[in-house]
């Protein structure tokens, strides 16, 4: 892995503070971060639990991907992207992406483009457990 | 061909575990497999896509699958 990504899954509480800190560059003025938080509703029911799974060898992989067609575009002078597993409560947070660059417009650029490619190519499945049943997010029509 | 085949999120329901041993007659390729899965499991059908990992890289239709592959399937990802 290039040294200025940091990408992990993980089964424990993410801290946007450890992301923010590695992303920290003296040759840069802005870090834009993107928390993914648990919600507590979708289509009208009450969701009270999420669980996520990953094919993590290949995930890790698909989101080094992502880093690196980032840093292709734009200034990205380090990028750090945390994924969570596991089961998650209402509030907690699943998905942390914290991008430094020099300027704050690629910033923000970089961080959209990272979390809107995840949610279409990393092989993450999310669960969510509400009132009167489960179901896998997304695989249906 | 015969493989132990890695399932995820509802695929694992659908076939019934993580890891499946399964045959199928047929071309020892992705659509091979997946024309076989579907027949076998019409539950696959009904998802909105469904790819395979092969040697944990998305893999075409034409690709290749032998014995000591680690094949995967690859139900509408949603992560995030």
């Amino acid at each position: 892995m290039a040294e200025n990504f940091d990408i992990q899954i993980l089964d424990s509480p993410l801290s946007a503070e450890a992301a923010i800190s590695f992303v920290q560059s003296d040759s840069c003025g802005a870090i834009d971060v993107f928390i993914g938080t648990v919600r507590n509703h979708t289509a009208g029911k009450t969701v009270f639990k999420l669980s996520f799974e990953a094919y993590e060898k290949m995930a890790v992989q698909e989101m080094e991907k992502i880093a690196q067609q980032a840093a292709d575009q734009w200034p990205v002078d380090k990028l750090a992207f945390h994924h969570r597993v596991g089961d998650l409560a209402v509030g907690e947070t699943a998905v942390i992406i914290a991008v430094s660059t020099p300027h704050r417009q690629a910033s923000f650029e970089a961080c959209k483009y990272a979390i809107d490619t995840l949610k279409q190519t990393v092989p993450i499945w999310k669960k969510e457990f509400f009132e009167g049943g489960e179901i896998w997010v997304a695989a249906h029509p | 061909m015969k493989i132990e085949l890695l399932a995820f999120g509802i695929t694992k329901d659908i076939l019934g575990g993580r890891q499946v041993s399964y045959e199928w007659e047929g071309p020892a390729n992705v659509e091979g497999l997946l024309l076989s899965l579907r027949e076998k499991h019409p539950q696959l059908a009904d998802l909105k896509s469904l790819k395979v990992a092969v040697n944990s890289e998305y893999a075409g239709l034409d690709k290749t699958i032998g014995p000591q592959d680690e094949v995967v399937l690859i139900p509408p990802v949603s992560g995030g």
